[in-house]
């Protein structure tokens, strides 16, 4: 028993006020007002006059150790070893010497990195795990995300856009990341039912919990040879995967049928207008790897129509919002299909409930 | 032993492109550690064959948790024999994602000890993902991490890691203590956090204002979200900045309004504080001229959600405004009530969104004793299919 008693449990992380450094310490909750100086930078400054600035770096969620490492040495050498990341797996190094900016920037775009993601730009895209690590993913997550990024860079880079720009991927409907309030939502959907493998389930799964786990009731339990199982009514399936989520013995992974769904508009800050989903722009396009040059075409279209014709400050929804949904998919070019319209629980709210229509 | 060399031209192309590449962080670890070396020949397969090649999860953990390690197997160990093990570890991560390279050094050591050495920096909820550990080396690398001063975070049907924005080590528009708040509410769910008992899971999120910028409203159970209560505060001169400077303060701060509440002569700016609905943009777009108040505290939101199962919701108000000061008792009481609550009546993976959709949200108030407010829904019921209850006789 001298071992169990030797282990450390339960102590949670570490105290944050041990990994600020002076100057944030300082001047904790003494902050002032911020600008940017340029795309990637700002300085924050403080109602005692002093002045912290920050690079910011995009950064791959998937890092070794060995890049964990060389942005410490940037850190040791730049803002005394004190660094921090964003929620979209951005790094960010801050420190009080205006002149370590130009050689700061320099030695994260040296390691390969950009600076940016401020202000009116796209910032990195929040993402899962995909094919990396992921039983369930009907679709990669960092390799779309990679050719994504490829094609927007400039739009990291620089803050040349009317307003911010957010894009999230989730590789399955479970959504790990919160895709569903996005400016543009990359979400991995399958399109087949489960294939039910009677033989191992009744010895891996519980029949009922099986059966409940259906949103829409499309699981029913089922004898066959004697043996107990579930069958799927296909016709009432909407591919979600929450019975192979309780269940491994309905997979319904295929690389025909698997593919992206591409979604719009959403938001979760309250500036201006409510939060608010993302909704619906191309039900379905199939997975291309490695570079998926239908995604990211169909992402650069709904980013340029956007770029070119919104108003200052206008997030895509609002935008959309604007000038109504008609003229956005006119403009995309991409076609509305019958799956566009909702079937699901109160699906009637979102029909067009009045003559304000534009022509 | 040398290492098996995968070919992987499908994947190298991922290394084209000026975005930082995932694969040229995989082959970094490829090349000295044989889990990663077998992930790069099993992502190239699946590259190939478009489908993943994983097995479904598998409970696995370090003694005494439920939560914190994430089973994963692939389908192919014969092929792939390096990675019939591959599970996540989730790292709690400090408030605000704050580190010295001394820390972060000593969990690259760790993971360098035990693992792949393949990290996400950060998993959506927020913690350090540490990806790919067999199950012998589980146990080594938590007593590592302990006694670096780290510990696991929430996985399953429990509190998952909270998380935050920089707050007020950094913002000037943080208006409550978000990194305070939610190490004390993480270090107060210890227990809850690595043992999970609750019918699902259970995510706060703390938010230093409005912006929300770690997405609170649309995927915490509970969404603290800062706001406050008293004027925004105004330099007159800096707006006159700001316009001089080409800002056209009419079009694009006034007009973009939702309370309607601004106006704005060419020299003065005017705001009603009164029907301000605090959404943050002309603060936003003047952060130099205009300040949130000095009442300050925070909306609490509960029961956001991404779809699984019964639909996405987001975060609704529970109460209106909260004026947080350690040890936030009064809040800790009201999460007790909820998830009482929740843990008696709640269906299994039923989120406590969903569970007050199949309530009533009526009902849920009456339940955790709170009172129904107006500012807890966008407008009263349109429909009279409504429960009348019995009135109490006198």
């Amino acid at each position: 028993m001298a071992d169990t008693q030797k282990r450390i449990t339960d102590i949670g992380p570490p105290d944050y006020k041990d990994f600020m450094s002076p100057a944030m310490k300082a001047n904790y909750g003494k902050w002032k007002y911020h600008e940017i100086i340029r795309p990637g930078v700002m300085v924050h400054v403080s109602e005692t006059g002093d002045k912290l600035f920050t690079v910011r770096a995009g950064g791959s969620r998937l890092m070794s150790i060995d890049k964990i490492r060389q942005f410490c040495d940037i850190a040791d050498k730049f803002c005394d070893g004190y660094f921090r990341f964003t929620s979209r797996h951005n790094i960010e190094f801050m420190f009080t010497d205006e002149s370590n900016i130009d050689p700061l920037i320099k030695a994260i775009n040296d390691l390969g990195h950009p600076v940016g993601g401020t202000g009116n730009s796209i910032s990195s895209i929040v993402h899962t795990q995909g094919w990396v690590h992921c039983h369930s993913a009907a679709t990669d997550a960092s390799g779309v995300v990679k050719a994504v990024m490829d094609d927007l860079i400039d739009h990291f880079k620089n803050m040349d856009l009317p307003g911010k720009l957010r894009i999230a991927l989730a590789c399955c409907l479970n959504m790990c990341g919160a895709v569903h309030c996005s400016d543009i939502a990359i979400l991995g959907i399958h399109t087949k039912a489960p294939i039910v493998d009677n033989d191992t389930l009744p010895k891996m799964c519980e029949i009922p919990t099986v059966v409940a786990s259906c949103p829409t009731a499309a699981i029913r339990p089922s004898t066959e040879d004697g043996k107990p199982g579930v069958e799927v009514i296909e016709e009432n399936c909407m591919f979600c995967a929450n019975c192979y989520t309780v269940c491994p013995s309905m997979p319904l992974n295929n690389a025909d049928t698997d593919g992206i769904s591409l979604w719009v508009g959403g938001k979760v800050s309250n500036a201006r207008t409510e939060p608010t989903f993302s909704k619906l722009a191309v039900p379905f396009i199939p997975n291309n790897p490695p570079r998926w040059p239908e995604v990211t075409d169909t992402i650069r279209t709904m980013v340029e129509v956007w770029a070119q014709n919104a108003r200052k400050f206008e997030r895509m929804g609002e935008f959309i919002d604007r000038i109504g949904w008609p003229r956005f998919f006119e403009m995309t070019g991409i076609e509305f299909q019958k799956e566009h319209i909702d079937d699901f629980k109160y699906a009637g709210l979102s029909f067009k409930r009045s003559a304000h229509l534009s022509y | 032993m040398a290492l098996k060399e995968h070919k992987t031209p499908l994947l190298d192309e991922l290394e084209k492109g000026e975005w930082p590449s995932f694969v040229t962080e995989i082959k970094n670890c490829a090349s000295k550690n044989e889990m990663s070396n077998d992930l790069l020949g099993l992502l190239e397969k699946s590259y190939r064959e478009r489908i993943g090649f994983w097995k479904h999860g598998g409970i696995v953990g370090v003694m005494g948790y439920g939560g914190g390690v994430i089973g994963r197997y692939t389908q192919l160990p014969e092929e792939y024999p390096n990675i019939e093990h591959f599970h996540t570890m989730r790292v709690n991560q400090p408030s605000g994602w704050l580190y010295t390279s001394d820390a972060l050094r000593k969990l690259c050591d760790i993971w360098e000890k035990h693992g792949s050495g393949l990290t996400n920096m950060h998993g959506s909820t927020g913690d350090i993902v540490f990806l790919g550990c067999t199950t012998d080396d589980l146990e080594p690398t938590f007593a590592d991490l302990t006694e670096a001063g780290f510990d696991l975070g929430g996985s399953g049907s429990d509190v998952r890691t909270p998380s935050c924005c920089i707050g007020p080590a950094r913002c000037e528009w943080a208006c409550y203590d978000t990194l305070a708040v939610t190490y004390d509410f993480t270090m107060h769910y210890q227990d809850e956090l690595h043992r999970p008992a609750f019918p699902y899971k259970w995510k706060f999120k703390m938010s230093g204002c409005p912006n929300d910028c770690v997405a609170s409203v649309a995927r915490a159970d509970i969404s603290i979200i800062g706001t406050w209560q008293d004027d925004i505060r105004i330099d007159q001169d800096s707006v006159g900045e700001y316009s001089d400077n080409g800002l056209d303060i009419l079009r694009d701060v006034i007009m973009n309004c939702p309370g309607k509440c601004m106006e704005w002569d060419g020299k003065t700016l005017e705001i009603d504080n009164k029907t301000c609905r605090h959404c943050m943009h002309c603060i936003n777009a003047m952060p130099k001229a205009l300040r949130p108040g000095t009442d300050t505290g925070a909306v609490v939101l509960i029961g956001s959600k991404a779809p699984i199962v019964e639909g996405a919701i987001i975060s609704s108000v529970l109460v209106p405004f909260w004026k947080p000061e350690p040890p936030y008792d009064d809040l800790k009481d009201l999460m007790d009530e909820i998830i009482d609550l929740w843990c008696e009546e709640g269906k299994a993976r039923e989120r406590i969104g969903e569970f007050i959709q199949r309530v009533g949200m009526g009902n849920f108030l009456d339940a955790i004793g709170l009172e129904p407010e107006p500012a807890m829904v966008a407008y009263p019921r349109d429909n009279p299919y409504v429960f009348y209850e019995d009135a109490e006789e006198e």
